[in-house]
């Protein structure tokens, strides 16, 4: 997190250039763009600069945008509840739809079992999870919503207007994550553990549900999690592509508009975020495995 | 011929004791033969020895001056455990052998030198162009041999080097083992779990517990009248010694 | 290289390998060609759908989208090639700094690596943006070094692997310096996964850079490559959705072309040339169970397993394999069976055929396999899937991995009582704990409690021993079940195993490649060659009374406690035969002192003689002349191979 923070002050100070000088553009006065410096603090010390940072950090303050003059907590606050419904509920749906159709295709094709069942799912799903996801959505947009004009393609008024952009987020990683899933599943039928309890005579059913599936799961989730982290900042794109009221949507214009102050405090959010998933995977993982260090004390 | 004096050495990882205090001499032109249970510090000690495991204490004495683990005179050589992953895929055998001699030499002397060696260990110097995934196991292990020969070694540490073996190869290796050791004079540590097989090729054996030496002796007086409950143990557990009694504990 | 060729042989490497050489082709004939078409103005038609005349209609200036899209070729592939190479050379540095570098500093990059790794590549490209300012250079450099934590992980990870093993380490040894044992010993080892690796990153860059471009934060007006053309095209979708179709279709075209390129490169290296394997034609259906118990039985009732002409045959790629190729024998009740080999002799694989465990593809004939007189070629039945449960015990080789890592112990073990006995839970837990304690576990009530991973390697085999008494066994079968272990504890299980025997009347089928184990723990001995039984004798004469040249020389080769000093080691010459490559006549001719034309013309049969024993050798039981084995010690391996 520090890291984070660090590097999100860092970012500002490696721009070239004065950005002060470029929010207001070429042609502002002298002495408006050094009243700005000033109220920024932007002539301290680079240390004093980074002490500040931190401390209003600490205490929510975000600073103002140069561009619209608003507190940059506030702009943030409006947009994230957007982004957080989107990223979830694409999360939600990325997994319901990955597990049981890597389990499946696991047991369907393990050991040389129905290679043709292999080579189609593993074709389509190396296919469908390069895309990315705001091609996937251009490419929903033009059927759903241009030729058949069955569901809005911007905003997020209404909850038909969520299908698209969930969908779009959802179909990449959860492509990705049902062929990982896939492959432990199938390695995981090979381990010599699976042929204990074959040894046993335990009805196939048993095998695959309570020996196999839970050992499969554990593998795939750290590569998963990384998948799922990657969603969160998927959401940039998407919400470019449907207009959808978020930070992604924010973080773009104000790259653009050169709003420094904004796209400092998205990066922070999106960054947090990022490490959040991470920190639910390990605990996941702690939960699931139980020779992690965690369990054992 | 060299003397090789392991001097109170100690390895630590993390907060594990690999090797504890440890004191060991391979006098001139001997093998001893060290044996233990895995996780004992048996190849841990051997590491330490060419400069592949840290030590936190100790010396490692080659004729009394410290073993030299940088640069290229390394008087030292070890041959390690799996013949499968000692050799680079990539390069010939020959290769292998070459990389591991002395600098200075000519093209054409290296390539004598390489066909010397591989006669030595008994492998057709016209194979030195092949590369070890076309060999099997005892053939590797000799090449990995040829290689730790090429330094020109006083001393060779050999790491269970037959225990990655198949049976009907193994005997093999220990031959070349003895024949090599009498006719070049080497001085030996020979590392291995086996009891049976350190009675043919050692002249001492060190019995290690727990990362410290617990018996040290001339082997057929080690194995004859055993001092360490450890190395009764150890001599019981050797399968078609014992008549069947025993309770595990 | 031929390796390579590989990727052409299936459907996709062909296309992706098609797709990936005319997007390269086309990114430099296409400016070439049809800059002018692409740059011509019209503004008497702007924003016209598709028509003859502009395949893909023109944008807000009357420009044909469908030469723009082609022209775009070039800055597309262009720009992803240089982020690309930038990630590419950024993280090989990055990878390969831990190996250079000591510990401690190497530890350091690597945790650097790590936590950038987990940050998405599109929040770092859009950090690197706002830090190089917006543009196709920005977004070059943004681009590549967002790729550059994930290939340096990549390549840390396989110098990691690489660095691991002994060559390395004996090239430290020799005093070859890290520098050079890097360039010489690691790259060349990791090239193949590098290359194609780099392949996969151009695809992803190509469509990362798209992805910029279409946020408006890549390429700038009024140079255009496909990102800027679908954000363009994307405005006016409504109007005319062929805009944004047609740079989006080339953006995934060209993306999906590298990158399946690369993964076909990837299966093709990593698989081998495998080309297509065909089935096992299907055996006739065994037959029913009720014809069989009306087979007689013509045995002494007290044999508990009875094993004629088993075979296990799995599809290669010349014609079937067979690794076991006829083998018949009997356990008596209470009996102990070893049965010794070379690696690869068919041990393992009988007794997995024997239990009924030999997965696809592989197929398990036999003329007779009966367990208690019931027949198991039968099909999977209830009834027998519980006698095999409860009678047949199995004991793996390695007690490290044949437990499941994420259950208790205890509700391992009581599993069986379940399923087979139809024990309540606990019932079967209570019967888990008391099998626990039977095989010497300590506080078995508290460890049953307890994840594998609680267990010493000992105690787990002793556990797997103790889940093999749930039911009441009549017969045990342990494959290799103390090789893995250290030799006091391999003393502590054969002792176990003795003393089950002993005290519950239970057969035992004991796998090794140790001659010594097998003749300490067991009564007679069946040596296998090459899928086949070649003598079976009573364990006391396996030193001094064996018969057949091989079993002499398997207990020569070994060393005990008794072994002369000043004698050489027998030694046995060559390899073990091939099981897709099995020759004519007796199958150890080649590497047998005694053979003759006979033996390599005509196979031995297996002949039993007065006292019970049997044995398959034309010249069973003759001298071997020492003499000739220590000439041929010298080259020996050559010849055979
Ligand atoms: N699933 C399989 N597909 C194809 N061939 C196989 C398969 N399993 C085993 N084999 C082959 O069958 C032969 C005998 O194997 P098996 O495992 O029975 O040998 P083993 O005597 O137990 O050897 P080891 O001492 O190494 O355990 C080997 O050549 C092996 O390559
Ligand atoms: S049959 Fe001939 S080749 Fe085979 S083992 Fe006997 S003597 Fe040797
Ligand atoms: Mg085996």
């Amino acid at each position: 997190m520090w890291v984070l923070v660090t590097a999100s002050f860092l970012m500002i100070h490696l721009i070239p250039g004065d950005p002060v000088r470029a929010a207001l553009g070429p042609t502002a006065p002298a002495a408006l763009v050094a009243a700005k410096r000033e109220e920024m603090g932007l002539d301290d010390p680079i240390l004093v600069q980074y002490w500040h940072y931190l401390q209003d950090l600490f205490t929510g303050d975000l600073g103002t945008s140069i561009v619209s003059q608003l507190p940059v907590s506030e702009i943030v606050s409006q947009r994230l509840p957007a982004t957080l419904q989107l990223a979830l509920l694409a999360f939600l749906v990325a997994v319901a739809v990955a597990v049981p159709v890597g389990v499946l295709m696991g047991v369907l094709t393990r050991r040389g079992h129905g290679r043709r069942t292999e080579l189609a799912f593993t074709t389509s799903s190396v296919v469908l999870g390069i895309v990315p996801d705001f091609l996937i959505g251009v490419g929903l947009v033009y059927v759903f919503g241009v030729s058949l004009g069955w569901l809005p393609v911007a905003g997020n008024d209404t909850p038909s207007a969520y299908v698209l952009p969930v969908l779009s987020l959802a179909i990449g990683p959860a492509a990705i994550l049902s062929r990982i899933i896939r492959v432990e599943m199938v390695t995981v039928l090979e381990a010599d553990f699976v042929r204990t309890a074959r040894a046993k005579r335990l009805p196939a059913r048993t095998v695959y549900l309570k020996h196999a599936l839970p050992n499969a799961l554990t593998a795939s989730l750290t590569l998963g999690g990384l998948i799922l982290g990657s969603m969160v900042a998927g959401t940039i794109l998407v919400e470019n592509v449907f207009a959808w009221p978020g930070l992604g949507s924010t973080i773009v214009s104000s790259i653009l508009n050169k709003d420094y102050q904004v796209v400092q405090a998205i990066v922070i959010v999106y960054g947090a975020a990022v490490l959040i998933v991470n920190t639910l995977v390990d605990v996941a993982l702690a939960l699931l495995d139980p020779r992690s260090m965690i369990r054992e004390d | 011929m060299s003397t090789l004096v392991f001097d109170d050495v100690t390895v630590q990882y993390g907060h594990t004791t690999a090797v504890d205090g440890v004191s060991l001499t391979v006098p001139a032109g001997q093998v001893v033969g060290l044996v233990g249970e895995s996780g004992s510090g048996k190849s841990t000690l051997a590491r330490a020895a060419v400069g592949l495991a840290p030590m936190q204490g100790g010396r490692i004495l080659l004729d009394g001056a410290p073993v030299p683990t940088r640069g290229r005179n390394r008087p030292l050589q070890m041959v390690f455990q799996d013949p499968y992953s000692s050799l680079d895929p990539r390069m010939s055998i020959g290769e292998s052998v070459a990389e591991a001699m002395p600098r200075g030499a000519s093209r054409a002397e290296r390539r004598a030198e390489v066909e010397r060696l591989l006669e030595l260990v008994h492998l057709d110097p016209a194979r030195a162009g092949v590369r070890p995934s076309e060999m099997s196991g005892g053939q590797r292990q000799r090449v990995a041999l040829a290689r730790a020969l090429a330094g020109r070694p006083a001393v060779v540490i050999a790491d269970e080097i037959t225990s990655a073996l198949d049976v009907s190869i193994q005997g093999a290796v220990l031959n070349l083992v003895r024949e090599l050791q009498r006719e070049l004079g080497l001085s030996m540590l020979f590392i291995s779990h086996n009891l049976a097989v350190v009675r043919y090729v050692a002249t001492h054996v060190a019995v290690m517990h727990h990362g410290r030496i617990v018996e040290e002796g001339p082997t057929a007086q080690v194995l004859a009248t055993p001092d360490h409950d450890y190395t009764r143990e150890l001599l019981a557990a050797v399968p078609g010694t014992k008549p069947q009694t025993g309770t595990p504990r | 290289m031929r390796r390579w060729k590989g990727v052409l042989r299936t459907p996709l490497g062909l296309a992706a390998t098609a797709l990936t050489i005319g997007v390269l082709v086309l990114a430099v004939v296409a400016p070439i060609l049809w800059t002018d078409e692409a740059n011509a103005v019209d503004t008497s038609d702007i924003l016209a759908g598709p028509s003859a005349d502009h395949w893909a209609g023109t944008d807000n200036l009357g420009r044909d989208i469908f030469y723009r899209t082609l022209v775009a070729t070039r800055l597309s592939v262009e720009l992803a090639l240089s982020a690309t190479i930038i990630a590419v050379v950024a993280g090989l540095v990055l990878g390969t700094a831990a190996f250079l570098l000591g510990r401690r500093s190497g530890r350091l990059v690597s945790a650097g690596i790590n936590i950038a790794v987990a940050f998405p590549g599109i929040l770092l490209a859009l950090f690197f943006a706002v830090i190089f300012g917006v543009g196709a250079t920005g977004a070059v450099f943004a681009i590549g070094l967002a790729g550059a934590p994930g290939f340096g992980r990549l390549v840390q990870t396989l110098v990691a692997g690489i660095g691991s093993r002994d060559f390395v380490a004996a090239a430290r040894v020799a005093g070859v310096g890290r520098v050079r044992i890097l360039f010489r010993h690691v790259l060349p080892n990791i090239s193949e996964p590098l290359v194609v690796n780099a392949t996969i990153s151009a695809g992803s860059a190509l469509l990362a850079f798209a992805g910029l471009s279409f946020l408006g934060l890549g390429v700038q007006q009024p140079r255009y490559d496909w990102g800027r053309l679908l954000m363009d095209g994307i405005s006016s979708i409504y109007v005319n959705p062929a805009a944004a179709l047609a740079p989006g279709t080339a953006v995934l075209v060209a993306g999906l072309a590298f990158n399946l390129f690369g993964e076909s490169v990837a299966k093709a290296l990593g698989v081998g040339v495998v080309g297509g394997i065909p089935a096992l034609p299907r055996v006739p259906a065994a037959p029913e169970a009720e014809e069989v118990a009306a087979e007689v039985h013509h045995q002494h009732d007290d044999v508990v397993l009875d094993v004629r002409d088993l075979e296990v045959t799995f599809p290669g790629p010349r014609g079937p394999i067979r690794p076991v190729r006829g083998i018949t024998f009997a356990v008596r009740r209470g009996e102990a069976v070893g049965i010794v080999g070379e690696s690869g002799s068919g041990k393992s694989l009988t007794a997995l055929a024997v239990s009924r465990l030999v997965g696809d593809p592989g197929r398990v004939d036999a003329s007779r396999l009966e367990l208690l007189g019931t027949d198991l070629r039968a099909s999977d039945s209830r009834a027998q899937r519980r006698l095999l449960g409860t009678s047949l015990s199995m004991v793996f080789q390695d007690p490290m991995t044949s437990f499941n890592p994420t259950l208790r112990m205890g509700g391992q073990l009581a599993e069986v009582a379940r399923h087979h006995q139809g024990m309540d839970k606990k019932a079967a837990l209570e019967r888990a704990v008391d099998r626990l304690r039977s095989v010497r576990i300590t506080e078995p009530q508290h460890r049953a409690h307890q994840y594998p991973h609680e267990f010493s390697g000992g105690m787990r085999q002793r556990a797997m021993i103790g889940m093999g008494l749930m039911g009441s066994p009549a017969l045990i079968v342990a494959d290799e079940p103390t090789t893995a272990l250290d030799v006091t504890v391999q003393q502590q299980v054969l002792d176990l195993l003795a003393a089950i025997r002993e005290a519950e009347d239970v057969a035992l089928v004991l796998i090794s490649h140790d001659v010594t184990v097998v003749g300490e723990v067991c009564d007679r001995v069946l040596v296998m060659y090459a899928g086949k039984i070649v003598e079976d004798l009573p364990a006391g004469d396996l030193a001094t009374e064996a018969r057949h040249p091989y079993t002499r020389a398997l207990v020569a080769a070994v060393p005990d406690m008794d072994t002369d000093l000043d004698e050489p080691l027998a030694v046995i010459p060559g390899r073990p035969v091939d099981p897709a490559d099995v020759p004519l006549g007796c199958a150890y001719a080649a590497r047998c002192p005694l053979a003759t034309d006979r033996c390599r013309a005509e196979q031995p049969p297996l002949e039993t003689d007065a006292a019970g024993r049997r044995v398959a050798c034309w010249h069973a039981g003759e001298p071997i002349d020492v003499e000739i084995r220590d000439r041929e010690d010298v080259y020996e391996e050559v010849e055979a191979s």
